[in-house]
């Protein structure tokens, strides 16, 4: 977008002078207070508004010159309300721009129950009308049908917004998996900064006004927002946030104090580390299940009732450093436990430790810890 | 009871049954003018109904040519057309007509106006032209309200073609109307009971094609 302004006729400047540079095969997120024009933006993306000045180019070609319904049809649109077709079901809904582009209709059909399994919709819902479907469903449905024709682009205008945050995370988390899958260049409008930091491979934040204040990569906004309006958009905890962007991996775990709930009293001895007043107990399978006393340890054999919390776990090296200081936090000894993919427990680390390991991590993060692992660990935290 | 009775005596005596004033014939003729006065205020309402809906223009001069032709009684323009053009099919279609294009234009325009917007945005935004919008997600989400709008035109129109009758035409009118004459009262009331039963009629006929062209994924309320 090269320096590109929408006047509307009652005079409301509600873009000005935006320019950006969309990357290819990412989401790019517009976020920012309502009514700063970011539906305005999108939308002279697929022309459903025509810019007063400036120009926008797709692949290096002006976005005027190709026919307007052309156009829109390379680009998958999706709303806040799905706005599914109430009249037809959920497989024709799906069908709808295969259909408008000449394919057949069972060909089209099949591609839009393709698509249902693609965003984790039953085959069960094909047959049924908008209304027999939750919100969150029909906003899946929304995104289906706005992939039926494999187009490159895709435009999502607060797709998420209107369901409860529970379905919301999961269609979040989905939109990342079918992200990586196919690769489409996604264009993510929300007003929600944390969405935005979640989601955005970029996040451009917009003011009221319609004016850019920061486009950044979410690692860079968190610990380098450009202005005190940025700063107070991104909301109190960005430093806690930010740890998001930091991977675990880089922790250096303590392996000695667990012992497994079957162990004999002088095993449980040898597992006391100076240092560590507690030990992790664990399952026969190596599953954590809470932290005790050496002295009542070796007492009997533990009694899994009176074992301390041990906070949630995280999953080590590909959650992130918040992960990490969320069980430590949580946990009444200080320590999280750190445990694989399958659940079992790899190690224990101290608040302390992580304290470090943030420290370093600040101190060489600004370039390394940006972007790429900024990437991965963003997905899981 | 006196009513009944003739009602019931009207539809007993034979006699009533054939010929060019015998019931079927009656019947057919009033159907036939029923049905032409319909689908012209049908091809008048409907069209600009539907693109005034679409582009949200033109509201106001539509409620204002509601309003008048409601005002316009219809047997007084009757007797104008008579009066201006004589005997003929003409001078009854256009009371007709006039009495039915109000509501099928009003109806069609609101029930356009009041679909959702988003799907219509949605449709716009993958890549609908205009007419399709219309057609394929406007038409077919309105539609019940749509039919409401042709229902009641068409009992208006079932009820008003007695005045057929006045200008020599046939259709029930005629047993009114000559009922009346000869002070036949069997006969006016069947003529009326007749009325009221293809008024009935005209009724489930609209139930049933809005079953079999409403989509169930709009149905509901509708
Ligand atoms: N069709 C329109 N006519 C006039 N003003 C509009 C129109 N659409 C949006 N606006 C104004 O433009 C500004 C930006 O709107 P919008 O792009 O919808 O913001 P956002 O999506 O960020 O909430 C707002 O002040 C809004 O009132
Ligand atoms: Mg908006």
């Amino acid at each position: 977008m090269d320096s590109v302004t929408k006047r509307y006729p009652d005079g409301t400047v509600a873009v000005d002078r935006l320019s950006l540079e969309i990357p290819d095969r990412s989401i790019t997120v517009l976020v920012g207070p309502s009514g700063c024009g970011k539906t305005t933006t999108l939308r002279m993306i697929n022309r459903m508004v025509e810019p007063s000045e400036g120009r926008i180019l797709l692949d290096g070609a002006d976005i005027q010159e190709q026919p307007v319904n052309t156009l829109r049809r390379s680009m998958g649109y999706v709303i806040q309300n799905a706005g599914l077709f109430p009249h037809r079901t959920i497989v024709d809904n799906i069908a709808t721009v295969p259909r408008l582009l000449g394919w057949g209709r069972n060909k089209a059909r099949a591609r839009a129950a393709e698509l249902m399994e693609r965003v984790g919709l039953d085959a069960s819902l094909a047959k049924r009308y908008p209304y027999q479907l939750s919100g969150g469903q029909q906003q899946r449905v929304g995104v289906a049908r706005a992939l039926a024709a494999d187009p490159p682009v895709l435009l999502m205008d607060e797709p998420f917004s209107a369901v409860d945050p529970v379905v919301r995370k999961g269609l979040q988390d989905e939109l990342l998996r079918i992200q990586d899958e196919l690769g489409k260049t996604v264009v993510f409008v929300t007003h929600d900064i944390d969405e935005a930091v979640k989601l955005g491979t970029m996040v451009a934040v917009l003011r009221t006004g319609g004016r850019l204040a920061q486009y950044a990569p979410p690692a860079e906004l968190l610990s380098a927002p450009a202005d005190g309006f940025v700063e107070d958009f991104l909301g109190a905890d960005r430093g806690i946030r930010r740890l998001s962007f930091f991977a675990s991996g880089g922790l250096r775990l303590q392996k000695s104090p667990i012992v497994s709930v079957d162990s004999t009293a002088e095993q449980i001895a040898a597992r006391v580390t100076p240092g560590v007043p507690y030990l992790l107990v664990t399952d026969p399978d190596g599953r954590p299940l809470g932290w005790g006393e050496p002295d009542e340890l070796t007492a009997g054999s533990p009694d899994p009732d009176r074992l301390l919390p041990h906070g949630r776990p995280f999953e080590y090296g590909s959650e992130s450093l918040r992960a990490a200081l969320d069980g430590a936090v949580l946990s009444p000894t200080g320590w999280a436990v750190a445990v694989d993919g399958t659940g079992r427990v790899v190690g224990v680390v101290s608040q302390q430790a992580i304290g470090e390991a943030i420290r370093s991590a600040h101190a060489g993060g600004r370039s390394a810890a940006g972007t790429e692992a900024g990437a991965e660990a963003g997905v899981a935290g | 009871m006196n009513v009944l009775h003739f009602v019931n005596a009207f539809f007993s005596d034979g006699a009533h049954w054939q010929g060019y004033d015998g019931i079927p014939t009656r019947l057919a003729e009033h159907i036939r003018y029923s049905l032409l006065a319909l689908v012209l205020a049908a091809a008048i309402g409907l069209p600009v109904g539907l693109l005034t809906g679409h582009y949200g223009r033109g509201g106001n001069t539509l409620a204002l040519i509601a309003t008048a032709g409601r005002a316009l009684p219809s047997f007084g323009l009757l007797v104008l057309m008579f009066i201006l053009l004589g005997f003929g099919m003409v001078p009854v279609m256009i009371p007709l007509v006039v009495l039915a294009v109000p509501p099928i234009l009003v109806t069609t325009y609101e029930a356009v106006r009041s679909v959702d917007p988003s799907p219509v945005d949605a449709a716009r935004g993958m890549g609908m032209g205009e007419s399709r919008i219309l057609f394929h997600v406007e038409l077919p989400v309105a539609l019940p309200l749509i039919l409401g709008g042709l229902r009641s035109a068409a009992i208006q129109i079932v009820s008003t073609a007695t005045i057929a009758a006045y200008v020599s035409l046939g259709g029930l009118g005629r047993y009114i109307i000559d009922g009346l004459y000869q002070r036949d009262y069997e006969k006016v009331a069947g003529g009326a009971a007749l009325v009221a039963v293809l008024a009935l009629a005209t009724l489930a006929v609209f139930w049933a094609v809005a079953r079999a062209a409403v989509s169930p994924g709009v149905r509901r309320g509708g």
